[in-house]
Order: C-alpha cells, then structure tokens, then sequence
C-alpha cells in the first residue's frame, strides 16, 4: 500500500492564496508597558468558554451529589458560624438574622476565593496547553474566572429561601447585585494573574495561596461586621477590597449598613491590582513556555 | 505561489542551563542579590537562523536530539518567543506538536472533539460542519458518549489524529506527529500529511524518520547546534545528514576490565578488506568484527553473532562453534581473538543492531549489544522503494511474460 491512497479527508475548500493576509510576528518583546490585544482576545473567546466550560464538567464528573456540593459545603459552614460565633459568641450581625448575615457573606467570598485558586494555578494546571500551542495566555486565568459563577448563581435560590425562612424582604438594592459580584471577580482577576505569573516560576504560590486566603478571609466581614470598625480606620480596612465587596453583596439582599465613602479605596486598590497583574503577566508570559 | 508564507530572520534563542525547569523564591532572591541574572549558565538552542518558506512549500526539518529542531516549531508557532531576530507567518498557523493536546480523559469522546478543535484553533461551527468527518476518520460512532478514558490507546491515538486532521490553517507545523501508533496509523498519517501539502498549504515538518521527509517534503533543512548546517533539495541534504551526523558506531571500544575471563574489546563494521565502513550501503557485503580477550582457560569456548534491526527482530544469528565445529583453545593466557563473519547484501536498507555473544554450550559468558549501525538504501534506489518496511532485500529476478497457451505448454512439456 502506498501511504495516502486509503485517506480520502474531504475537509478543505478551496484555498484562496490571493487572499490577503497579515503577517504575524514574533520576535523579542520590548516597551514597559505591554500592549493589550482586545480583538485577539475577542476573536479567542470561545477558547476560554470551552477551558471554562471543561472545568464544570470535570469538577463533578463521577460524584454523585454533582454540583449540589457547590451548596452543600457552604450551608455546613453556615451552621457551624450561626452555632459558634452567632448563638454561642453571639457575635453582631447589624440586625440581619446570623444566618443570613454570614450565607450571604459566604457565596461571594466562596466564589472570590475559587475564582483567584483558580485562576492562579490556571497556567500550572494547563501546563500541556501552554508548552503545545499558542494562545493568548490571558485566557487561561479569565476562564478560571467563570466556573465560579455557576456556583453562584446555583446558591441564589438558597439565599431566597434563607430569606423567606428569616422573613427577610430584599428591596430596590437588589438590582446591584450583579456589580457586587463583578468586583469579586476583578478582585480575583488581578490578584489570580500576579498569582498564575509567578507560579509559573514559583511553585511556592501552590503553598502560598491557601494561607493567603484564609488570613484574607477573616480580614473580610464574612463571620462578623464590617461596622466593628469605625471612624478614619474604615479607609484603611477597606484597603482590602472584600471588605466592600462582601458588605455590598449583602446590603444587595438583606439590607442592613450599605459601602460607604471608603468604597473608594476599594475600587482604587482592584484597579491598581488588575494592573498591575496585568502587566506582570505580560511581561513574563512570553516566557511561560521555557520556566513552566 | 504568492509569495513566501514565513520569513525567517536571524533567530536566536537562549536557555537557561541546569536545575529544574523553574527557580525557586530563594534562588531568584539569591540571584538578585549577587546580580541579576547570573543565576544559572545559558545555552543558544538556536543562533542566528535565517530562512524564507514559500507559500505551499513543504520543508523537512532534520537534526539529532538538542539540535533545536523542537525550539525552532515552537518560535514558529509563537508558543515562545525568540531571544534575539524575527519569525514571522503570514495565515493561521496550525501547530501540531502532539496530538490530543488538552484531551480530557473523564470527557466523553463528543466533547473531547470540541475541547481539542477549539485548542487546536477551530470555532465551533467549524468543528460542527466537520464532525461527522471526523468521527469517520477516527472510527469512532459508537463511542461517541463513552469517556475518553475507557478507550484504548489506538482509538484515542485516531480520535487526536482525527481532529488534528480536520484542523484548516494555511500553515502547518508538525512535530515527529507520525511517531505515534501501528504502522497502518502511521500510513494514513502520513498520507494526510501529503495530502495537506498537496491542498497548497504550507508544511513544516519535523521528524527522525528520513523516509517521511523524503516522502513529504521537496526542500529540507539541517539543524545542527542550533545552526542551519544545510539547506535544500532534501535528497542532498538528508545524504549529506546521514554520512555526517547519524551516531552509529561503525567501531565501539570498550573499556577493559581484567577481572573478567572472558571481556570484548571492540567491535567494528568493516568491508572485505577490513575498512572501517562509515556509511554501509545495502548492496554491498559487510563484516561485521569483534575483538575480545579471553583470560581464562574455558573449555568449549565459542562465539556467536547477532543481528536485530531496531524493533528487535533478530535476522541473523550465526553461532561459529556450530559451523565449524571448533572451539577456542588459547595457546597462553590471556590471549586476544579477533571473530569476523561477513554477511552477503541481503539484508534491507535500515537500522540494524550487533549483538555479540561468547560462551559455552553451557552457557553465556558475555552477551552485548555491541553497536548499531544504518544501512542505506543502494546507489541508484529511490527512498520510496528503500522505505518499504521489508527485512530482507537479496538480489533477486523478476520474469512476467505474457502467458500464451503455446508457450505454457512447451514449459510443461519441459517440465514433465
């Protein structure tokens, strides 16, 4: 048999070779400031839709409570809160049932701290990717960024009912919510590209990140509220841009003390952290397939 | 054509030597502190290569192992950048530096399509218009909706070849792909390599096996050190690669070790006349020679040769003691022997190994791969016909006449 007789592939049209296409190049990179490819990114997103998209299916793939385990670690951690710190500790909740007070505090932080695992080891994980083809390496962390919102929007309907059982009544704050949870995820995204960048060189990230995470998540008014801070000291507290983040997320649903002023310092510190991300990712991405 | 599809010019790539692929916190802390950067030594994987492809060319790249063959694709396909010069592609460039790139094993056939055509740089609807072709090509229907991991290693071979198949870039970039599965794989492989040539895309292609590149590709290119060491029509180029840069012992020595009774010094290839051959052809008889020292008196020593070709099929193995029925009787110890059986050219061109044996009836003594070599297709033979997978090649005679009944039946008469 001569190779190529049996192989009938009907895939190609016809080639235009008078077709006028662009050179793509490659060469060293230069500039401090990288440059951001939107319509390449754009023209890639069904990448990051299909990366994100296997992320879902893998997660629960052979388990059999699927993604109820998305609510069901959560609401234990609920309990556990409202037995210890809100009956036993009693601590304050600013008149929001405990229960609702710290589930609510829990679904954004749950999702803002998956995001950022995520998107920090999204280059790491994807380690066969990175070193076989090209992409626009951004993606790889931006698709880390949306599994987490299905865990969301699946605790959405617990919260309603936490609120019927409390007989707590959401108002017109409600229509924010959505920007609460986007300032989760650009919180997530700058810290996750730092993070994804330096991993790819620093395995110690892996250990890093757990540890990060957990003082973070007490440095956020999840178990407790946010006004046991007050006067000049609130700017400082809301360096830590959950703080605003977690309060709004709640004032969206149940009410109760709203972002102040302080709100500020928040959103300078997310935009001062995704570009900083931003440009450290790119300045080192290039790299990524040799120090992986 | 129109034009060149990629342009070359002075590429260089640096690495780092040394440890693991990645520093650690405290060794880029230290490196900072002494310097920067002078952390770990560096190599050029590349130095100042320069070269224009033509759209629709097929180019074969060929080198030994670190010759920057695989630094080359991956500036290429931009998956790294270089360290000094340019590379640029004009079109989609498709890298297929491994097939199954990013297949998930507790995904399901279906979904694994979709997951490795978008990797792989096809949109959805593109990969919905060409998946029954896929499938096809794969042969894969019924497993459709079984997870990838419950597959078997030839179907997920054909299901990652498949897609890559189905990809539709103007440039193809492919590495060593066709070293992968049965032989019947690697065909239709290879025949849709030919195929994406013959569409007028433009072909890299990388590999070890000569024949593929002969067969593919019009032009080829020698790397050597990260240098560009020949560049053109690939018959000339991969002859010239193969008598100077194929490591094939043609003579091995070994280190002597006198605690030993029985210890091989050396082992050569040679012609008739006892020549080192450094390029042996097919058509020509061979020699194959050891020397060994024998240290102790073993009575009913002999010697016996082997010849296995590189997937381990023994063609060849001559026992000298059962020829001739003699053993060595060394007159004073130690005593140095020196074994030669040439071999008539009936072996195929290809690569070969010597295996050489010394021992009793009750036994080895020593057994050792001792070296191996490549034999190359006759003078006046076309790659085509030299790579046809065949053990044994002796000079034969063809006769096909047309039979008439007069002349059947004067052969039988003669015959009978």
């Amino acid at each position: 048999m001569q190779p190529g007789d049996d192989v009938a592939v009907g895939t190609v049209g016809v080639r235009h070779p008078e077709r006028e296409l662009a050179w793509v190049e490659n060469a060293p990179s230069s500039g401090w400031f990288p440059r951001l490819d939107a319509r390449e990114l754009w023209r890639e997103r069904e990448l990051a839709l299909v990366l994100a998209l296997k992320d879902l299916k893998v997660r629960y793939k052979q388990t059999f409570f699927g993604v109820a385990w998305a609510v069901l670690q959560p609401l234990v951690a609920v309990v556990i809160f409202s037995l210890l710190l809100g009956r036993a500790a009693g601590l304050p909740s600013g008149g929001i049932p405990y229960p609702v007070f710290s589930y609510t505090g829990l679904v954004v932080w749950l999702y803002f701290s998956a995001a950022t695992s995520a998107a920090a080891q999204s280059l790491v994980d994807n380690r066969e990717l990175v070193t076989k083809v090209y992409f626009p390496r951004l993606l790889a962390p931006l698709a880390a960024m949306l599994p987490g919102l299905v865990d969301v929007a699946v605790s959405l309907p617990i919260i309603g009912i936490f609120l019927a059982v409390w007989s707590v009544a959401p108002s017109y704050q409600l229509l924010l919510l959505p920007a609460w949870v986007v300032a989760a995820l650009l919180t997530a995204l700058g810290v996750g590209l730092l993070l994804a960048a330096l991993n790819v060189r620093y395995r110690d990230v892996r250990y890093l990140l757990p540890f990060l995470l957990q003082v973070w998540f007490f440095a956020s008014p999840i178990v407790y509220t946010g006004s046991v801070v007050s006067g000049g000291w609130r700017y400082l507290y809301a360096v830590n841009p959950m703080v605003t983040t977690v309060t709004g997320f709640r004032w969206s649903i149940a009410g109760g003390r709203p972002p102040g002023l302080e709100a500020l310092v928040s959103l300078a510190i997310v935009c001062a952290l995704l570009v900083v991300g931003f440009v450290y990712f790119r300045r080192v991405e290039r790299s990524f397939a040799d120090a992986i | 054509m129109a034009g060149s599809a990629i342009q070359v010019a002075g590429v260089s790539k640096r690495y780092r030597l040394g440890g693991g692929a990645y520093l650690t916190l405290r060794e880029s802390l230290a490196a900072i502190m002494r310097r920067r950067g002078s952390a770990r030594e560096t190599m050029w994987a590349l130095k100042d290569v320069s070269f224009d492809v033509d759209q629709g060319e097929a180019i074969g790249v060929i080198g030994l192992n670190g010759a920057g063959k695989s630094t080359l694709l991956r500036i290429l396909s931009r998956i790294t950048e270089p360290t000094e010069g340019v590379s640029r592609t004009r079109g989609r460039v498709g890298a297929l530096l491994e097939v199954g790139t990013g297949f998930h094993p507790e995904l399901s056939g279906r979904e694994n399509i979709y997951l490795n055509g978008t990797i792989l740089g096809m949109s959805r609807r593109e990969i919905r218009g060409r998946f029954d072709e896929i499938v096809d090509f794969a042969g894969v229907e019924q497993f459709l909706d079984t997870p990838l991991k419950r597959y078997s290693s030839g179907m997920y071979l054909r299901l990652a070849f498949a897609v890559a198949a189905h990809v539709d870039p103007e440039i193809v970039i492919v590495d060593e792909v066709l070293a992968v599965g049965d032989v019947q794989f690697r065909e239709k492989c290879l025949g849709r390599m030919s195929e994406f040539g013959r569409e007028g895309r433009t072909v890299v292609f990388v590999s070890h096996d000569l024949g593929s590149v002969n067969q593919l590709c019009s032009r080829t290119m020698w790397l050597d050190h990260g240098r560009i060491r020949a560049d053109g029509p690939t018959a000339d180029v991969v002859d010239e690669y193969v008598q100077a840069a194929v490591p094939r012992g043609s003579l091995t020595t070994f280190a002597e070790d006198p605690g030993k009774p029985v210890q091989l010094l050396a082992a050569a290839l040679t012609d008739d006349e006892g020549t080192v051959l450094d390029a042996p052809r097919r058509d020509a008889p061979i020699t194959l020679e050891l020397r060994f020292v024998v240290r102790d008196r073993i009575p009913g020593l002999s010697v016996s040769f082997m010849v296995e070709t590189s997937q381990g099929v023994r063609v060849l193995d001559e026992d000298w003691g059962a020829d001739t029925g003699g053993t060595l009787i060394p007159s004073s110890l130690p005593q140095e022997y020196v074994a030669r059986l040439t071999v008539p050219p009936i072996l195929s061109s290809g690569d070969y190994v010597f295996v050489a044996w010394v021992g009793t009836e009750f036994g080895k003594i020593v057994q050792q791969e001792v070296l191996s070599f490549r034999l190359l297709p006759a003078r006046d033979e076309t790659s085509e016909a030299a790579s046809r997978g065949r053990v044994v090649q002796p000079t034969v005679r063809w006769e096909v006449v047309q039979a008439t009944a007069a002349v059947g039946a004067a052969g039988r008469e003669q015959v009978g």
